[in-house]
């Protein structure tokens, strides 16, 4: 502690002169200012809309760009609205003849879908270089020699900016971007079935980029995708394969946001420097741009400066106006000016930081869960009295995610859609005891699976319509797995009477991998062995990487693994096809891991797929859940529960697991903030004082007797001296 | 020496090579291009097509060492590992799979963990140095007792523990300082504060307690007593002549270390939310990204090398008694 004093009192005196608490971690300049404080525990790798897909890469994205259509902020189940649009697309169906097709016409008769999209005038750009003209009209930044673009280290060290309206062709530039062969869209795969001619672009495309060299900027516009057009200069039409309703869905993602071509001709000539791409500096129409990227340490957005406004939300579903979500009801958005985000990649520090008020928002690492929160003896889920008095404030939502145990169905074991198979897959699936799981090891943080389908996607039902009648029972009003003894008699009936194979007459031994690694995934490991032990069936679990992992599900060689599945959008469809047989992920590469096949499912899986929601889709996908349940290609697992915690100077928040955008939505009192903060942070000192006096106090008694010590040795020479006979 | 410089030098050629050979042949034993492509393309919706054209944009569509279509040296150059070598020798280190230029990101990313490793090395080291000469000079008193014994305890605890145990204490609780961030200029000094701190005392049981063993065993030899015969001082025999004469096995553990400062250190730099190296090659190996491994690979074997010569070269001017030949 001795080195620690020093630096420390150094250190203090230096941000002394700030007059703010030692532990701000913020300039003090940014004092009471409209500022929103955020962490991001990975760096982002694409800010490109093209590319961009990873809820990290995402949540910087939405708030830059501007898709035609986004989600309601307060409505459930979750609702499209234009976002950049003028109104929702026009739908228009299309028979193979060209002649126009009633609405409710079956998908069978549908050739064609032709989305037009009208987009709202007077729509500006951010400021950015790549829009700056000289006194000739001609772009400012554009073919600049390589020698002079040397100069330039940053968008920054670009003096001068300047912005344009939006328009329509900067959507169809971006679709053509998802054929761009050096950009590596993650649905140009999925989008070239469907947005017609995408694929002979990208034909066209490939052969022109051969030519090219690598990195510089390609033509788009030589070419045209033949069902994407320009109408004027507000309006674009798509035109989609057959009938493909949730088309709409991607339509409020930033695949689908404009790009302008100023901006990649800008980027891409030769000789600027690698990391000035539209990759890393994003140029958007929404409410945000981003003013700092440094994705090792802090990334900032900051309000657009060109952005026309939003009026914020005037209804939401039952209960927002009591929560207050519509107290700013009609107010112009963005409220916020500013987000600074900061890397944090451990989650005691954020979370330290989140309760000295130094973030706004923060989840709950499962190291703090106890502490934060507390459940009743009802089993009601409410904050710990320090988070309450410190006037935080708990949001939990069940996200649209679903994790689950696959079976292989192609496994000569598990697989299969025999009887004994299935009851194999069915006593498995009720011995393991997601409850617990779900207790164990996320601290209660979900609810057990019935189905595919999470709360909130239409299909979904809850109670005892709900339930999956071969793993649960309903009891007392609510769902109670049935007893192992249940599992016992299957796994006898599938010829397993007590974990011995009565065919070979050895005992039943299943495999599990999985990717986990460290501490945690040997108690997972134990827990899924227990969890089989219980009806006498023996579980290897075989620890493996990523790749291996992965080869294993494309080979079809694995028997039980663990998966997840995030919603791109709220269908039931975005679910239900992974468990489409023609997904097979063995024999297709698909997204179907267990490599389901049941002609049953998959003929309910086409009728559904393209329907609209009603009362006709909800039985077909009530048939399609039966199936699934009666066949347990999947034993369901849960769907996690989000907790997310708030200080009370944050408004407006509500959980909303679709929508990335919810930036603008939300407001901070920094006044209550800057008061709080400094409340919760006063220096202490004491503490250093006494360490100084504990170290000088041990050390003294040490020092005396070496001064004596030293006066001793020079004593004895003066003696010494004196002592010797004189000459 | 000139000459022994010179041979040293051409010694880290094929030394470059090896360390380069092996890193290749252990990254694509593990990861496979394929593999590589699933996880940039993100691993959902990913097709065999995107994985092609990925492979073919980033050049890993080659074979790996020896490419059977092509035709003279271009059987050896149109491969991987020459295409993602030969450039590494000119210190061109291309860029990440992420688009990023990754000498660019090496040059930003060294300041701040030099920002941490040179104050919490040169204080360090200082402060270790001074203590262990306090033991040397109180051996055998209740201060060199107490002092091993505190040494040998901190020695044992973890550096983890140091870290979140100074976060909680000094951020946490007494709030003097942030508990974690990064700033520019002057406004870093205030991040760096605890971690160098925290840097300095974790590691001081182990340095103090080796260096305290070193001074004692030259105190006992008999310069010193001849030097106490004079009668100087204890504090000019212990800082003038001990100091020096021991300055050989500590430079041997010292030196060495200097040039991979740059490297930065992993956890520190993550719990402090520094944006140093430390974790840029933990993350390149997490995201199979080959062109940052194999170029921080090499700039770690090109510091290791010459912090092994400039050892050999302190050695010369503390020990008049050695020469390079």
């Amino acid at each position: 502690m001795r080195a620690l004093l020093p630096i420390l009192l150094a250190a203090g005196l230096l941000t002394a002169c700030d007059h703010g608490a030692l532990n701000n971690p913020y300039p003090e300049h940014q004092r009471g200012q409209n500022i929103m404080y955020s962490f991001f525990n990975e760096r982002p790798k694409h800010l490109d809309p093209v590319q961009s897909y990873f809820e990290n890469e995402i949540r910087f994205t939405a708030q830059i760009y501007m898709p035609p259509l986004q989600y309601h902020y307060l409505k459930r189940p979750y609702q499209l609205i234009p976002f950049a649009a003028a109104a929702m697309p026009r739908v228009t169906y299309y028979g193979a003849g060209g002649e126009i097709v009633p609405a409710h016409a079956s998908p069978s008769e549908v050739a064609y879908t032709r989305y037009e999209i009208s987009i709202r005038p007077g729509i500006r750009y951010q400021p950015h270089p790549a829009f700056a003209i000289d006194a000739r009209g001609q772009y400012l930044y554009t073919g600049l020699p390589e020698r002079q673009l040397k100069r330039y280290r940053s968008l920054a060290d670009f003096e001068r900016s300047d912005t344009r309206e939006l328009v329509a062709a900067d959507y169809v530039y971006q679709i053509k971007r998802l054929a761009h062969p050096g950009l590596h869209s993650p649905i140009f795969g999925l989008m070239k079935g469907y947005i017609i001619g995408l694929d002979v672009y990208a034909g066209e495309l490939e052969q022109l980029s051969a030519t090219a060299a690598s990195g510089t900027y390609l033509d788009l516009d030589r070419f045209e995708i033949s069902g994407v057009r320009v109408v004027d200069r507000y309006r674009y039409t798509i035109d989609v394969r057959g009938k493909y309703p949730q088309f709409l869905y991607w339509l409020a993602m930033p695949f689908f946001a404009p790009v302008q071509h100023e901006a990649e001709r800008f980027y891409r000539q030769p000789g600027m420097p690698v990391n000035i791409s539209l990759d890393w500096y994003p140029v958007g129409t929404g409410p945000y741009m981003l003013s700092v990227n440094d994705p090792n340490r802090v990334m900032v957005l900051e309000r657009n400066p060109n952005f026309g406004g939003e009026p914020y939300p005037f209804e939401g579903e039952a209960g927002d106006a009591t929560a207050g979500l519509l107290n700013d009801a009609g107010e112009e958005m963005p409220f916020i000016d500013k987000v600074v985000y900061s890397l944090e990649k451990e989650s005691i520090p954020y979370w330290n930081k989140f309760l000295q008020g130094y973030y706004d928002l923060s989840d709950i690492s499962s190291d703090s869960f106890d502490q934060t929160v507390s459940i009743s003896s009802t089993g009601e889920v409410g904050l710990s009295d320090e988070l309450r008095e410190r006037g935080i404030v708990l949001h939990t939502s069940v996200s649209s995610t679903t994790i689950y145990l696959g079976f292989n169905m192609l496994d000569p074991v598990i697989g299969g859609l025999g009887e004994r198979a299935r009851k194999l897959r069915q006593a498995v699936s009720i011995a393991v005891d997601m409850e617990e799981l779900i207790s164990i090891f996320r601290n209660g943080r979900g609810i057990p699976a019935q189905s595919p389908l999470p709360p909130g996607i239409f299909g979904h039902r809850d109670g005892e319509a709900g339930i999956n009648p071969y793993v649960y029972d309903w009891v007392g009003g609510q769902a109670k797995r049935k007893p192992v003894e249940v599992a016992r008699r299957l796994l006898k009936e599938a010829g397993y009477q007590n974990g011995i194979d009565e065919r070979t007459g050895k005992p039943l031994t299943l495999y599990l991998d999985t990717t986990l690694v460290g501490p945690e995934a040997k108690s997972r490991a134990d827990w899924f062995t227990k969890q089989l032990r219980k009806i006498d069936v023996q579980l290897v679990v075989r620890a493996t990487d990523l790749n291996r992992f992965q080869e294993k599900l494309r080979n079809g060689t694995a028997q039980l693994y663990v998966l997840g599945w995030n919603a791109d959008y709220p269908d039931p469809e975005n679910f239900m096809f992974l468990l489409h047989g023609p997904q097979s992920r063995a024999k297709g590469s698909g997204e179907n891991a267990s490599n389901y096949a049941s002609r049953e499912f998959d003929g309910l899986f086409e009728q559904m797929r393209n329907m609209d929601n009603g009362p006709e889709r909800q039985d077909i996908i009530d048939r399609m859940v039966a199936v699934v349940q009666r066949d347990a290609p999947w034993a369901f697992g849960f769907h996690p529960a989000d907790y997310n915690l708030a200080h009370g100077w944050v408004h407006n928040i509500k959980p909303n697991t679709m929508a990335n955008n919810e930036l603008k939505y939300q407001r901070v009192d920094a006044a209550q903030r800057t008061r709080l903060r400094d409340e919760w942070n006063a220096p202490v000192f004491w503490p250093l004082l006494l360490l100084a006096v504990l170290a000088l106090g041990a050390m003294a008694p040490a020092v005396i007797a070496w001064r004596r010590r030293e006066r001793g040795i020079a004593r004895q020479k003066y003696l010494a001296q004196r002592a010797e006979p004189k000459p | 020496m000139t000459a022994y410089l010179f041979r040293r030098i051409l010694y880290v050629i094929p030394i470059l090579l090896g360390v380069n050979l092996i890193t290749f042949a252990l990254f694509f034993f593990v990861n496979s291009p394929d593999d590589m492509a699933r996880l940039a393309l993100g691993g959902k919706r990913v097709t065999e097509e995107s994985i092609e054209r990925w492979k073919r944009d980033k050049g890993y569509d080659k074979p790996h060492f020896y490419n059977d279509a092509a035709a003279g040296t271009d059987r050896f150059t149109d491969t991987i590992f020459f295409t993602r070598s030969a450039s590494m020798f000119a210190l061109d280190f291309g860029v990440a799979d992420d688009g990023r230029d990754i000498a660019q990101e090496i040059r930003t990313r060294m300041w701040p963990s030099l920002a941490i490793a040179v104050p919490t090395f040169v204080v360090g080291l200082a402060f270790y140095i001074t203590f262990a000469l306090i033991l040397a000079f109180f051996r055998a008193t209740y201060v060199d007792v107490s002092g091993v014994i505190v040494c040998v305890a901190a020695m044992s605890i973890s550096s983890l523990f140091y870290i979140i145990g100074g976060q909680y204490l000094i951020s946490k609780l007494w709030h003097l300082a942030p508990i974690s961030g990064f700033g520019e200029g002057v406004s870093a000094l205030k991040f760096l504060a605890l971690p160098v701190a925290i840097g300095i005392v974790s590691s001081a049981g182990a340095n103090a307690r080796w260096y305290r063993t070193i001074f004692i065993e030259e105190i006992n030899k008999d310069y010193v007593r001849t030097a106490r015969a004079k009668g100087l001082s204890e504090l000019r025999v212990l800082f003038r002549h001990v100091l020096h004469n021991a300055m050989i096995p500590i430079l041997t553990g010292v030196v060495v270390i200097i040039p991979s400062l740059f490297l930065g250190s992993l956890i520190m730099e993550s719990f402090f939310s520094i944006p140093g190296l430390g974790s840029y090659t933990i993350e390149a190996i997490n995201n199979q990204d080959y062109g940052i491994v194999r170029a921080m690979v090499f700039l770690g074997s090109i510091l290791y090398i010459v912090g092994l010569i400039l050892t050999d070269v302190a050695y010369t001017l503390v020990d008049p008694r050695v020469r390079l030949d």
